[in-house]
């Protein structure tokens, strides 16, 4: 019964923090550009998540004729799967989880693989010239910047001797991994961006060039499920910043420890828009000579000289 | 890296600053006297139309936006008989005002002029015409014009001599 509870509430608040960000990224962007943003449906504009949502549900939900129509459906509904999974080995507070796993590093960048299909085959199935372009562009910078954020987390993982998120927490009571860390929490929240293909890294849907690349064809509630899909990942990948290199939960007892892991979550979540709002779209040959150039091998760096130093302290 | 580093920080900054945004229904932004908006046709300070009937602003309309037809009372003075100007299609270029001889036609910083119903957006003379002089207070076309019209003599208006007598043999 407890269980239910808790995946009610990790859905809960997963799902409110993903669709209130619709309202906060653009009340955030417009800020930042000194305009308002939206303000008029509810108190400072809140509702407007309730009236986009109502927007999205009535409207027409149009599959293409010409589109690989099971594959077309499916699509959105993996990436909401795949995210919503890793939320499960996340500890929200000190017994706020739905389950320690001892793998759940691994179990969070296996869902985060497979959320490339979702994407991919959203593309694919889509049957369009600039929707393909796009989930190539995807499959492409997706596994490239893959490989060294997991390498990046290695540090820690080393550092805290387990795989498990809430171990990790634990281990992190005398010092925050940020600071033995900080290179990998470069490589991985640089990683991390590129990963949720948000902006500068948006070159899966660049609408400048590919109309909205790999969702180019889809309306209504599944363009919707994409919509909310990019913003669980912009929540997901700032949790596991906080969990990981901040100390998770942790923090002066004053304060509930959910509280803790939310105030750090916000706050990437508040970067990953500032972002957005400040920084130009790079050429694609440019993120990827960023990745396997500078990014990989700065992982691998990080790696060697983190396993030297613990060796040596041992 | 220091540049992006640095756009970042300058962008955040701007959080602090005051925002552009006019908060439309509530806050009227201010228009400028010579704003381009709705359409109206003017009177004299004797309270008769200005318009004469020339077509120039119909001729000048670069979308055929207005039509009037011209009359004349039983003094010869023209006036329009019907005036029509269809809003849906004004694009607000002002050349109208710019054609017209005698001030009736100008243009006012109004533009709140939405309607359901298109038809709507067609104004007659009814309602294009104000009781008020506009943009030029005191003018009267017909006090600077060469023809007799009752309101003055020929020759005796302002900035005007009187007629050369072409048969004449002084210098």
């Amino acid at each position: 019964m407890k269980i239910l509870l808790i995946i009610a509430g990790v859905l809960l608040i997963a799902l409110s923090i993903a669709a209130g960000l619709i309202w906060v990224e653009r009340r955030l962007l417009a800020l930042w550009q000194d305009r308002l943003g939206p303000n008029r449906v509810g108190p400072f504009g809140v509702a407007q998540v309730i009236a986009d949502t109502v927007k999205l549900l009535f409207k027409e939900d149009w599959v293409p004729p010409f589109s690989d129509k099971p594959v077309f459906i499916m699509a959105p509904g993996i990436l909401m799967i795949t995210i919503l999974l890793t939320f499960a080995v996340l500890p929200f507070g000190p017994n706020f989880y739905v389950f320690d796993s001892n793998i759940g590093i691994l179990f969070f960048l296996g869902n985060s693989s497979l959320g490339v299909y979702s994407i991919v085959l959203g593309g694919w199935a889509s049957n369009n010239k600039y929707a393909l372009i796009g989930a190539m562009r995807a499959s492409a910078q997706m596994l490239t910047y893959e490989v060294f954020m997991g390498l990046s987390l290695m540090g820690v993982v080393m550092m805290a001797d387990s795989f498990s998120f809430c171990t990790i927490v634990e281990a992190q009571k005398g010092g925050w991994f940020i600071i033995p860390q900080f290179f990998g929490f470069v490589v991985f929240f640089i990683a991390g961006i590129a990963e949720t293909h948000r902006l500068p890294f948006d070159i899966p849907e660049a609408e400048g060039e590919l109309i909205a690349g790999y969702h180019s064809e889809y309306s209504g509630f599944k363009f919707g499920m994409f919509f909310v899909g990019e913003y669980l990942g912009i929540t997901l990948i700032s949790a596991i910043i906080a969990t990981l290199f901040f100390g998770g939960w942790l923090g002066p007892s004053f304060l509930p420890p959910v509280f803790w892991f939310l105030l750090k979550t916000f706050f990437f979540i508040g970067l990953f828009i500032l972002l957005r709002a400040s920084l130009p779209r790079p050429r694609y040959d440019q993120l990827m000579k960023l990745g396997w150039k500078v990014l990989f091998p700065l992982a691998l760096i990080n790696l060697i000289v983190t396993g030297a130093v613990l060796i040596f302290l041992k | 890296m220091f540049s992006i580093l640095r756009s970042i920080w300058l962008t955040f900054l701007h959080i602090f600053h005051k925002t552009e945004t006019v908060e439309y229904p509530e806050v009227k932004p201010y228009l400028a006297p010579r704003y381009r908006g709705r359409i109206v046709l003017t009177r004299d300070a004797d309270k008769n139309e200005r318009c004469v009937a020339c077509y120039l602003c119909a001729a000048a309309c670069p979308v055929d936006c207005i039509s009037l037809q011209a009359a004349e009372d039983e003094s010869g003075r023209r006036y329009p008989e019907f005036f029509r100007i269809n809003f849906s299609r004004c694009i607000f270029c002002g050349f109208c005002e710019e054609a017209c001889p005698t001030y009736a036609i100008q243009l006012i910083p109004d533009f709140e002029m939405a309607e359901y119903d298109r038809q709507n957006m067609v104004y007659e003379k009814k309602h294009l015409l104000i009781s008020g002089e506009g943009k030029y207070p005191g003018y009267n076309f017909y006090k600077n014009a060469g023809v007799d019209m009752g309101v003055k003599g020929k020759g005796t208006g302002e900035n005007e001599e009187m007629p050369v007598d072409v048969k004449g043999i002084m210098p």
